[in-house]
């Protein structure tokens, strides 16, 4: 446990746990987005519904669920925490500083953008999580929930957005992640940065791609 | 040339201080940034006046203490270069340049734009360093040492610990002078002995001097007078690693 608490209480430590769980959210969100793309099936939603129905039957589902909620929450507080001190590491700001010239606006923009993220999150799962355990009634299709849901223009463009700035936050992240475990080294940066296209743009795309199927069909 | 300076001017420590303008008249193009600062030093000389306080020494690029930031940028907008090696002809003639010093919590100011850096020092007394007697210089290949990693820990030795990287940095990190120190070492059968316990110490003690945490902008190599790589701080992060877990 003292050494955890080292760990943890180290600069670099903390890089590594936000590093670490960011991947395996992300790991986690690939299942997720090859799962809901069930909702594609031209069967009216018959195939979506039993794997919504299914899914939270299973114990294995239930236990990494939790795993899940304590990733999300060690992810956010421990970026929080090294944002509060690297605030406080700047002392007087400069008058004059040209970021735009040295480094890149994602770079700079990891808690702003992973903020909204957490709200969209929040709201994510009100909506298709805690409505589907705890409120559902007989007969309840989570497709009819997706359909009536992302009709509606107004959270159809917020999930959009949200997912534009997912895809934001992970340009950086997925690469920052890889420099902090030391795997981003001059052979692999080609490399990391091309799996990085398919975790910062093709995974949100998958995911906005839902809504925008709905409000265009629909 | 002629430029309009704003220049920060701080009394001491604890005083709060602010832009001051000064002009600088018939400046060569050929001139330095710090030939130029002397030059409107003379000036303040004549009137009697407080001269601007920057440090500098061996204004070749090697010493480190020449750090400035400059327009927004450290050591200007210039890539690779120091302040002192900065020349004036990189500038339009008739604009005005500010210049404030580094800032960092763990940089306080001491005057105008000196800043104390010791805190960099503390570091590589951590562990920035191999303890065994050196003795004379050893016969020539007698410790075979790879040539890409002679040359690798020849460039992360460049560095001349000026504090640019943690100046740029908008966490205020210094992980690329950090690293560079790490990586010359890690990299040579000398310092192999001592990399585990180097690599903690250091980290400890730059986290205790109240800098930053790295969160990767890459801002550091751009600015680093020595340009040295982002791969050291990868290679810092995985000793970091090894030392904690393997
Ligand atoms: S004065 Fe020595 S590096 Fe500039």
């Amino acid at each position: 446990m003292r050494a955890f608490i080292d760990f943890y209480n180290s600069s670099v430590g903390k890089k590594l746990i936000v590093g670490l769980t960011g991947l395996l959210l992300i790991s986690y969100l690939v299942i997720h987005l090859f799962g809901n793309l069930l909702i594609f099936r031209a069967d009216g939603g018959e195939a979506f519904d039993t794997y919504a129905e299914v899914l939270p039957q299973i114990v294995v589902i239930r236990i990494i669920e939790i795993g899940l909620f304590l990733l999300f929450i060690l992810h956010i507080i421990t970026a929080a925490y090294t944002w509060i001190l690297n605030k406080a590491a700047r002392g007087d700001a400069y008058k004059i500083q040209k970021k735009n010239e040295t480094s890149k606006v994602t770079s700079r923009t990891m808690f702003l953008t992973g903020s909204i993220v957490f709200i969209f999150l929040v709201v994510h799962m009100r909506q298709f999580w805690f409505n589907s355990r705890y409120e559902a009634t007989e007969g309840y299709s989570m497709f009819e929930v997706v359909r009536a849901t992302f009709s509606n223009p107004v959270y159809g463009a917020f999930y959009i957005v949200a997912m534009f700035l997912l895809g934001f936050h992970l340009k950086h992240g997925f690469q920052s992640a890889c420099q902090t475990f030391g795997i981003r080294t001059k052979n692999y940066v080609s490399f990391i940065d091309l799996i990085g296209i398919v975790v910062w743009l093709l995974i949100p795309l998958g995911f906005a791609s839902m809504p925008l199927y709905f409000l265009l069909y629909f | 040339m002629n430029f309009t300076l704003k220049i920060w001017r701080q009394q001491n420590r604890t005083s709060k201080g602010k832009f001051i303008e000064y002009q600088a008249i018939n400046i060569s193009p050929d001139m330095s940034f710090l030939e130029m600062l002397d030059a409107v030093n003379r000036d303040l000389t004549k009137k009697s006046e407080d001269n601007i306080a920057f440090d500098h020494d061996c204004r070749e690029g090697i010493c480190g203490s020449c750090g400035l930031f400059i327009n927004g940028r450290a050591h200007g907008p210039q890539r690779g270069v120091t302040t002192c090696e900065l020349r004036m002809r990189h500038f339009v003639d008739g604009t005005t340049i500010t210049v404030e010093p580094w800032r960092s919590r763990a940089f306080p100011v001491i005057k105008d734009l000196v800043v104390d850096r010791t805190a960099f020092e503390r570091i590589i007394q951590a562990g920035g360093y191999v303890s065994v007697d050196t003795g004379s210089a050893p016969e020539a290949s007698s410790i075979p040492v790879p040539k890409a990693n002679a040359d690798e820990a020849m460039d992360a030795a460049a560095c001349i610990g000026c504090g640019a990287c943690a100046a740029a940095c908008k966490n205020s990190s210094p992980m690329l002078f950090l690293s560079a120190k790490v990586s010359q070492f890690a990299l040579l059968p000398q310092g192999n002995a001592e990399r585990r316990i180097r690599v903690q110490q250091m980290v400890k003690q730059m986290d205790e001097d109240g800098f930053g945490l790295c969160s990767n902008t890459y801002a550091c190599e751009v600015e680093c007078p020595k340009k040295i790589s982002v791969v050291h701080i990868a290679r810092m992060n995985r000793e970091f690693l090894r030392a904690k877990f393997l």
